[in-house]
């Protein structure tokens, strides 16, 4: 074997590493250089998470706008409180915006929805979202269900 | 007994290999600029003692000086430095490296310890290559070498550095008369022509004695004679003189040892 | 009874040897520099010997696992009606456990077995002895570079095997199977994590490219030099490093990706 192609073909082998890498981050993880840009966060109180996990998305209208970043239950309430980053460019959320968790078909992963509201005063770092909607539970929703077939009956 | 003054000189030298005692004790002095064969039976350790001089192997205890050092006491650093300049080796099969063109290998040793430009290098090679008459082989691949072809690279390989001290490891085993012939030359030549001290192993009683300046007859892990082949052939004890004129019975028995021979026949027909 | 168990002792005591002896032969080789040390260009000539002449095995097994993951999976998730995490499923399924585990697999039968017998082949016609005596340190100018091209090797190997897995699958579930493109993707994408999964997988492969390299040339380094003890030595690679894979693939599992 020829020195010079045996120096080419490691050469090429190695590209087809970085090549193989960058296609694992871009095209395979969907990381996009945006993603890291700049973010601030909001914080809300649910009654209840049914398996929201960190790194969840935040969407709003079916676009992911945020992440989930910090789950944690508070102390004095007993509720959750769930902090999620949502870009920079989203700055405009009006204060009334509401969130909900959402699960992403029957079965799918939850997520938080929010729907925006109509005051002019906008959401800043750091801001409580007032209104939330926890999570459903299908074993709660059935047992209500029962519940209101036997009084019906 | 020897008059040029020693350059490698072996001290009560015991060396073991398992629960097998190799040496014990062994003592001797190799003279400078001379070649001298170390000869004995099959399985004395004669290649062992080289291993011990290129410091290859640890002794259990005396001392191995090479040139004024002491190679066991010598660190990594010393001893591969020792090695590199005043050792060479030449071993049984030849020990090319295989992937490297007969050019390459003789330029191995000066590309890694040297710093010389390429073109001094080549020049350098062709030289060691042209003192084993293999210039026009450079090309060749260590595999289309035939046996004598390979070990007279190997020699201009372990001479490339221009060593002080070469060992040669049974040179002579498994090649026709006239590779042989030219191994004998160009051992005597080498010897002749750079001072070289050299050490031979090997068993060919005729062709150690025709370039041996002098004999060193190892058995049981001690020097049983040491001289010039006439002073061995003439003087030497019995057991060397055996050993020398090859006779099948003496000293060293032909039987291995057993118990009476008739007993034994009819220890067997008890029907 | 008595013997039985000094058997056992001596077996243990032997690969208590064994493993010492490796671990001095990492220490004195794993570092560059030394009576002649080997150099940059040794360095890639290994890598071409140890990474690029494993490629096209790894590529074309990389391809038919892929597809075979996307008939797998499709079988099994249709009937969910969830088909369109096929993408999620192959990717996942690559990326962390079988680009490298395979990879590995592949990489100490290609590899690992040519490297022990290259080895072995060098101290069987006293190649290696015949350095010693020329004042070059064999460790740091025959196993240092392999070692290197071993670790660098495997975790690009890994990566490309991952890659054309997933092509492969992309193939079986797009164009035979009819998954729309964008579910097969989108799918994988918000479910893939660049370092809780890329890089985790990354990882793997970098400890088992060094597992797999270092017993290669362990093997190779203290074998039996006879054709016999060569033929031994290269077996042993493969069945110990493949062991050796499985048994690493299970505790950084556990380690990376939590449950236990």
């Amino acid at each position: 074997m020829h020195k010079r192609t045996v120096e080419f073909t490691v050469g090429a082998f190695m590209v087809m590493g970085i090549v193989a890498l960058v296609l694992m981050a871009f095209r395979v993880s969907g990381l996009s250089m945006s993603d890291t840009g700049d973010t601030y966060t909001l914080k809300a109180h649910f009654e209840n998470l049914g398996g929201l996990n960190e790194r969840a998305k935040v969407s709003m209208a079916g676009v992911t706008i945020g992440r989930v970043t910090k789950i944690y239950l508070d102390p004095e309430w007993y509720s959750a409180v769930v902090e999620m980053e949502i870009n920079k460019s989203m700055s405009t959320l009006s204060k009334d915006t509401s969130a909900a968790i959402l699960t992403a078909g029957l079965l799918g992963e939850k997520y938080i929805g929010l729907t925006v509201g109509a005051e002019e005063e906008h959401l800043k770092d750091g801001d409580w979202i007032e209104d939330t909607q926890s999570a459903l539970v299908l074993e709660e929703l059935i047992g209500r269900f029962l519940f209101n077939k036997a009084e019906e009956g | 007994m020897v008059a040029a003054p020693a350059y490698v000189s072996v001290r009560d030298l015991s060396f073991s290999r398992g629960d097998r005692l190799i040496y014990d004790g062994l003592s001797v002095d190799f003279p400078k600029g001379k070649v001298t064969a170390i000869m004995g039976p099959s399985g004395t350790g004669k290649t062992t003692l080289l291993r011990l001089i290129g410091g290859q192997l640890q002794p259990d205890s005396g001392t191995v000086i090479v040139d004024g050092q002491d190679v066991s006491k010598l660190k990594r650093q010393q001893l591969f430095e020792l090695r590199k300049q005043k050792m060479g080796m030449l071993f049984q099969t030849g020990a090319l490296f295989t992937d490297l063109s007969v050019f390459d290998n003789v330029a191995f040793p000066l590309r890694v310890h040297t710093d010389l430009p390429e073109p001094i290098v080549r020049d350098l090679v062709l030289m060691k290559l042209e003192a084993v008459g293999l210039r026009g082989a450079r090309d060749l691949n260590p595999a289309e070498l035939s046996g004598g072809m390979a070990r007279r690279v190997a020699l201009a390989r372990s001479i490339a550095m221009d060593p002080e001290l070469i060992m040669y490891d049974e040179p002579f085993t498994g090649l026709d008369p006239i590779s042989m012939g030219m191994i004998v030359k160009l051992i005597r030549g080498l010897n002749k022509a750079l001072g070289l001290t050299s050490l031979l192993v090997s068993h060919d009683v005729e062709e150690s004695c025709s370039i041996a300046d002098y004999l060193c007859l190892v058995s049981g892990g001690k020097v049983i004679g040491f001289g010039t082949p006439n002073e061995l052939l003439h003087d030497g004890s019995a057991e060397v003189r055996q050993f020398l004129r090859g006779d099948p019975d003496g000293p060293v028995p032909f039987h291995y040892p057993a118990n009476d021979y008739r007993d034994d026949i009819l220890a067997g027909s008890d029907f | 009874m008595i013997s039985k168990i000094q058997d056992l002792g001596r077996v243990g005591v032997t690969v208590i040897e064994a493993i010492g002896a490796a671990t001095m032969l990492l220490w004195n080789s794993i570092f560059w520099g030394g009576p002649g040390s080997a150099g940059f260009g040794d360095l890639i000539k290994q890598l071409y010997s140890v990474g690029v002449r494993s490629l096209s095995i790894i590529a074309v097994a990389g391809f038919f696992v892929g597809m075979v993951l996307g008939l797998q999976g499709y079988t099994i998730l249709v009937d969910f009606g969830s088909e369109a995490a096929l993408g999620t499923l192959v990717s996942l399924t690559l990326l962390r456990e079988l680009g490298p585990v395979v990879t590995a697999l592949l990489f100490a039968g290609r590899a690992g077995s040519a490297l022990t017998a290259e080895i072995g082949l060098m101290k069987a016609t006293e190649q290696l002895s015949a350095m010693e005596m020329m004042g070059v340190d064999p460790l740091k100018r025959v196993i240092t570079p392999r070692l290197w091209a071993g670790l660098i090797s495997m975790p690009i190997l890994a990566l490309i095997f991952s890659t054309v897995g997933i092509w492969g699958g992309a193939y079986v579930a797009v164009d035979m199977l009819g998954i729309d493109d964008g579910a097969y993707w989108g799918n994988m994408q918000a479910s893939v994590e660049f370092y809780n999964d890329v890089v985790k997988g990354i990882i793997k492969s970098v400890a088992f490219g060094w597992v797999v390299t270092w017993i290669a040339v362990y093997q190779g380094y203290a074998s039996v030099p006879t054709s016999e003890g060569i033929g031994k030595a290269t077996t042993q690679t493969v069945v110990i490093s493949s062991l050796a894979v499985l048994g690493l693939d299970f505790v950084l599992t556990a380690v990376m990706f939590g449950g236990v």
